[in-house]
């Protein structure tokens, strides 16, 4: 009796091995391929902050991004388009995961530098990971003189430094998710009252409403924000729109500022109340 | 037992001689080749895995869209987020039959396979002339052939419509070895 299973057995090992067709034995294979999540967002930023993607290796690209004045200020100001805030950057992709980058903002005339490196990144399959994660650090210099003339700041005294984990997850070719903790430091601060340390939670999202255009959102809210003036958590909503070549994005936010220190800790408009400004990020690839 | 023993062995030889029948590559050569007035579009594929049965001729070939790789990374993005919609349809299969297998013995042979190619949730029969043949280890087939775009349900929007040819050219280089 046990030969006969021995050998119905021997027989059985045989068959199996024989009957797994072409297509099976390739299914297999596949299974065991990592795949990178790629697209979490459409570009390097998800309204007024920056998002997880990088540009991919010896891309140079210049950035124009726009805040008109405040809708609320009326016909006379046509509604917020008299007034403009204007920040120009030149942003270089080093290595597919780490991009430098250097821009003058017209706001309080400031020049900043920055470094984006990826650290991990969402993977699907057999070595899968659930989101991807982006380091990004900033050094800004104000060099607008409001001042008094006998007192004029140093160049440490008018430097502010930024940090961020950017962490996203892609649910679904739709949709994606975004959290940035952020740690925002001042050299000098107005107030005596004001701290130098400001810690922020970004949220954000994107959501495809076709294949070339998204619905984004973005909010900061502030743990110990600036006592000496109105400030406000930061909040954008905006489209992308992808053309060809590149993505253009059009923004409401209360922010005027385009970089980080600005957006997220000198924020004064309310949203609610339509201190609302229209602007645009449009960027050109080389 | 003794018997027992031989037949075990015999079966096992025999398998050993079947599992020799196919032959397999995971890092077949595929590429696709788009040329307009405007720009050329190439992508290439070094991941291509295919399975050939010798005794049969049948032959399978997949591939990852995600594993193309373009000269620019956007058109890569643009191609697995909004053409070839990679997340809904990652996978490109042909499944077909080479006809004169057993004429495959020469260097550099006429062969012509027949089957059918499935892209984009859709699929089409194809015929393709290829170059085959066989050495003890190795069986190594090339060839190209053209596709139709709108064939597979591939919308392409007016605005880059005179960047992307109708007709893509498709290359491709496997190198099999057996399978165990």
């Amino acid at each position: 009796m046990k030969k006969i299973v021995v050998v119905v057995f021997a027989i059985g090992l045989n068959f199996s091995g024989f009957s797994q067709d072409l297509s099976s034995i390739l299914e297999q294979e596949t299974a065991n391929k990592t795949t990178i999540v790629t697209a979490t967002f459409k570009g390097p930023r998800l309204l007024n902050g920056h998002s997880i993607e990088t540009r991919k290796k010896g891309i140079f690209e210049f950035l124009i991004s726009h805040r008109f004045g405040r809708i609320n200020s009326g016909a006379y100001n046509l509604f917020g388009l008299d007034q403009s805030n204007i920040r120009f950057g030149f942003e270089y992709a080093l290595f597919d995961n780490l991009t430098v980058a250097f821009g003058r903002s017209s706001f309080e005339k400031t020049y900043d530098g920055y470094l984006k490196y990826r650290l991990i990144k969402q993977k699907t399959g057999k070595n899968s990971f659930p989101f991807s994660v982006t380091f990004f650090g900033s050094a800004t210099e104000k060099t607008l003189k409001d001042y008094a003339p006998n007192n004029k700041p140093t160049f440490t005294n008018r430097l502010t430094y930024t940090s961020q984990f950017l962490i996203a997850i892609k649910i679904n070719s739709n949709l994606s998710f975004q959290f940035s903790p952020t740690y925002i430091h001042f050299n000098t601060v107005r107030k005596i009252e004001d701290s130098n340390d400001i810690f922020s939670l970004g949220f954000g999202g994107r959501m495809k409403i076709s294949k070339r255009i998204s619905i984004n959102g973005e909010y900061y809210y502030n743990l110990d924000p600036f006592k000496s003036i109105n400030s406000q958590n930061s909040l954008g909503l905006g489209i992308d729109i992808e053309t060809g070549g590149h993505v253009f994005q059009l923004i409401v936010t209360n922010s005027r500022a385009m970089i980080e220190k600005g957006f997220i800790t000198e924020t004064t408009g309310n949203f609610f109340k339509g201190d609302i400004h229209f602007g645009f990020n449009v960027s050109r690839a080389f | 037992m003794k018997i027992l023993y031989t037949l075990i062995f015999t079966l096992l030889v025999i398998s050993q001689v079947k599992s020799q029948d196919k032959f397999i590559t995971k890092t077949g050569y595929v590429s696709f080749f788009s040329h307009s007035l405007v720009e050329d579009i190439k992508a290439e594929n070094n991941q291509g895995l295919s399975i050939i049965d010798t005794k049969t001729g049948e032959i399978v070939v997949q591939l990852l869209m995600r594993s193309f790789m373009f000269k620019k990374s956007l058109m890569q993005e643009h191609f697995n987020e909004n053409y070839i919609e990679s997340d809904t349809y990652p996978k490109a299969i042909f499944k077909g039959k080479i006809l004169n297998y057993n004429q495959l013995v020469n260097e550099n042979s006429d062969a012509e396979i027949e089957g059918t190619l499935f892209v984009h949730g859709k699929e089409k029969e194809i015929k393709i002339k290829v170059k085959a043949h066989k050495i003890s280890e190795e069986i190594i087939i090339s060839g190209d052939f053209k596709v139709e775009v709108a064939d597979f349900d591939i919308k392409i929007p007016r605005i880059v419509v005179n960047n992307i040819a109708k007709i893509v050219k498709v290359s491709f280089e496997f190198h099999y070895t057996p399978y165990k």
